[in-house]
C-alpha cells in the first residue's frame, strides 16, 4: 500500500459497523497476526492479502475495500476462519462485503465471479437443483468465453457425465423461499 | 441401519461415480440409504456470496423433509453440501433472529435435532469399521493412496465436528481397514480451487496441480477424494496442467468409496471406474488385478 494520508471520519466507522453487522462478525478483534494470509491458498493472486483487507475494513476504508480483488478471489475454503486465533469468521466478513457490493450495485474487479454466483442462483430458481449444462451455457453467454474449456467439456460429454435435460420439480420450492426472503429484506 | 440420503446436485450428474459407488458400498455393509423426497439444491458454492439467509434457508428446507419421512439422520457425501448443512443448523441454533426468518421463509419448523453425518464418519466407527476387513476380497495392500479431504469436510472444525482440521485421519483409517496403504502427506486439507471451477479456472489449475504434485512426492499411486468438486478439479484439469506446467500429471483420482467397493470385489463397471477423464483403472493392474 502507498503512504498517502488516510481520512477516517464518521462514515468510515459506519462502514466498519455495517460490514460487521452484515457478516455477524466483529472485525475489531483482528490484531494483524497474518495467519489468514499465510494459510490462504489464493493469496498469491490478491492485491491485498486477507490480513490487509481486514485492516482496511477496521479503518473503514470503503473505497480501498470495494476496489480490492481480494473478496472475489476468496474460494470459501475457510482456512482463514479455522486458523484465526481471535475466532473471527474472516471468510464470512469477505462474503459480507460481496453482499454489500451487490446491494449497492458496485462493480466488482472480477466480474466473472459475480456472474457465476448470479447464474448459479438463477439456475436454482428455475430448476431447484443445479442443471450443470444449463449453467455452463449461461455462463458462456454472459462472459463471452465460448471456447474456454471446450476440449474438457467435450471429453466429459463423451463420458456421459452430464444430465442432458433439466428437471423442473424443485424450482417452485426455491422460488417461494427466495420470494419470502426478499420480502424480509425490504422490511 | 437406515439413514436419510441427500445426494446433492453433483452426485446426480458430474459426480455420479460417487453416488453409484457409495450405494454399492452401503449395500455391501448393510447400510440402507433412503433418498429424501423432493430435495432441492442447498446453495453450496454460491448462495452464501449473495444472501446469507438463502444459504441457511436452503439446507434447513431439506432437513425439514426428514421428519416427514420418519428419519432422524441424514447422510451427506458431498463435502460442500455437508459443510453448508452443518453451518446452517449451527446458525439457527445460535441465532434466534435468523431462526425466525428461516422458519418464515421455508414455512416449516427448523429441524434442530436432525443428525447430519458424512458417510466416512459411519464407516470409520463401530460396528462398521471392524466389519470392513472381513468383507475384503481383493488385496490392495500394494496400492499407495493419498487421502485428500479437501476444505469443507473438516472446516470449520467447531461446526462440522468431523475430525482434526489440520491433519484428519478418518479417510485414512477407513481405507486402511480395507488393506490399502495410505501415505503421510501435507496437503490433505489444502484447497483445490473449489467453486472457481467455472469462473476462474486458472486458479483451479494451479492449486489442483500443487495438490497432485505433493501427492506424487509422497509416493502416491492415486488420490482418494470425498467431494465431487475436488474430484472434478483434480481429475478434469490434468490436460490444462500439462499445458501450463509441461508434464502431464496422469494421476488417477478416485472416490474413497470406489476403492472400498473395489476391495470388496464389486465390479469396476458397477463402481463407474471408467467414468473418470484420467484413467483410474490401470492402478489395479499394478497390484495384480485386471480391471
Amino acid at each position: 500500500m502507498n503512504e498517502t494520508a488516510i481520512q477516517i471520519n464518521e462514515n468510515s466507522v459506519r462502514f466498519t459497523d455495517v460490514v460487521s453487522a452484515v457478516g455477524g462478525v466483529d472485525v475489531s478483534y483482528c490484531y494483524q497476526c497474518g495467519k489468514c494470509a499465510t494459510g490462504c491458498p489464493v493469496a498469491y493472486e490478491m492485491d491485498l492479502v486477507p490480513t490487509q483487507l481486514m485492516h482496511a475494513i477496521q479503518l473503514g476504508l470503503e473505497d480501498v475495500v470495494y476496489n480490492s480483488k481480494t473478496m472475489w478471489l476468496c474460494a470459501s475454503c475457510l482456512m482463514c476462519t479455522t486458523r484465526c486465533p481471535q475466532d473471527i469468521d474472516i471468510a464470512e466478513a469477505l462474503s459480507a462485503i460481496k453482499i454489500l457490493m451487490v446491494r449497492e450495485q458496485r462493480k466488482p474487479r472480477l466480474p466473472d465471479v459475480l456472474k457465476f454466483n448470479k447464474i448459479f442462483l438463477q439456475n436454482l430458481n428455475l430448476f431447484g437443483r443445479i442443471y450443470e449444462l444449463g449453467m455452463v451455457g449461461m455462463l458462456k453467454l454472459k462472459t463471452g468465453k465460448y471456447t474456454e474449456d471446450m476440449a474438457m467439456g467435450m471429453k466429459m460429454l463423451k463420458k456421459d457425465k452430464f444430465n442432458l435435460l433439466p428437471r423442473f420439480e424443485g424450482g417452485r420450492v426455491v422460488r417461494k423461499i427466495r420470494k419470502r426472503l426478499k420480502k424480509q429484506e425490504k422490511k | 441401519m437406515k439413514y436419510g440420503y441427500y445426494p446433492g446436485c453433483s452426485l446426480h450428474s458430474t459426480g455420479q461415480e460417487f453416488d453409484r459407488s457409495l450405494k454399492a458400498v452401503c449395500n455391501t455393509l448393510g447400510v440402507e440409504l433412503v433418498e429424501l423426497d423432493k430435495w432441492v439444491c442447498c446453495g453450496a458454492g454460491a448462495a452464501h456470496n449473495l444472501s446469507q439467509l438463502m444459504a441457511i434457508a436452503l439446507p434447513m428446507a431439506n432437513l425439514a423433509l426428514l421428519p416427514e419421512m420418519g428419519l432422524e439422520e441424514v447422510i451427506i457425501p458431498c463435502a460442500s453440501c455437508f459443510s453448508r448443512f452443518k453451518i446452517a443448523q449451527h446458525s439457527i441454533k445460535t441465532d434466534k433472529k435468523i431462526r425466525r426468518k428461516v422458519v418464515d421463509a421455508i414455512h416449516k419448523d427448523c429441524n434442530d435435532e436432525a443428525r447430519v453425518t458424512h458417510p466416512l464418519s459411519i464407516f470409520s466407527q463401530e460396528p462398521l469399521v471392524s466389519r470392513i476387513p472381513d468383507l475384503v476380497e481383493r488385496n490392495l495392500s500394494g496400492l499407495k493412496v493419498a487421502c485428500y479431504y479437501g476444505c469443507l469436510l473438516t472446516r470449520p472444525p467447531k461446526i462440522t465436528e468431523f475430525d482434526v482440521a489440520e491433519y484428519p485421519m478418518t479417510m485414512d483409517n477407513v481405507l486402511r481397514a480395507t488393506g490399502v496403504t495410505t501415505v503421510d502427506w501435507p496437503y490433505k486439507t489444502i484447497c483445490c480451487g473449489a467453486s472457481f471451477a467455472l469462473s476462474k479456472p486458472d486458479i483451479v489449475v494451479k492449486l489442483s496441480h500443487d495438490v497432485i504434485q505433493e501427492a506424487k512426492s509422497a509416493g502416491a499411486d492415486a488420490i482418494a477424494v470425498a467431494c465431487p468438486l475436488c474430484h472434478a478439479n483434480l481429475d478434469t484439469r490434468q490436460d490444462d496442467m500439462a499445458k501450463q506446467f509441461g508434464a502431464h500429471p496422469r494421476m488417477p483420482i478416485l472416490y474413497f468409496t470406489q476403492l472400498m467397493g473395489y476391495s470388496f470385489g464389486i465390479s469396476p463397471a458397477e463402481l463407474y471406474l471408467h467414468k473418470h477423464l484420467t484413467d483410474a483403472e490401470r492402478i489395479f493392474e499394478k497390484v495384480g488385478h485386471a480391471a
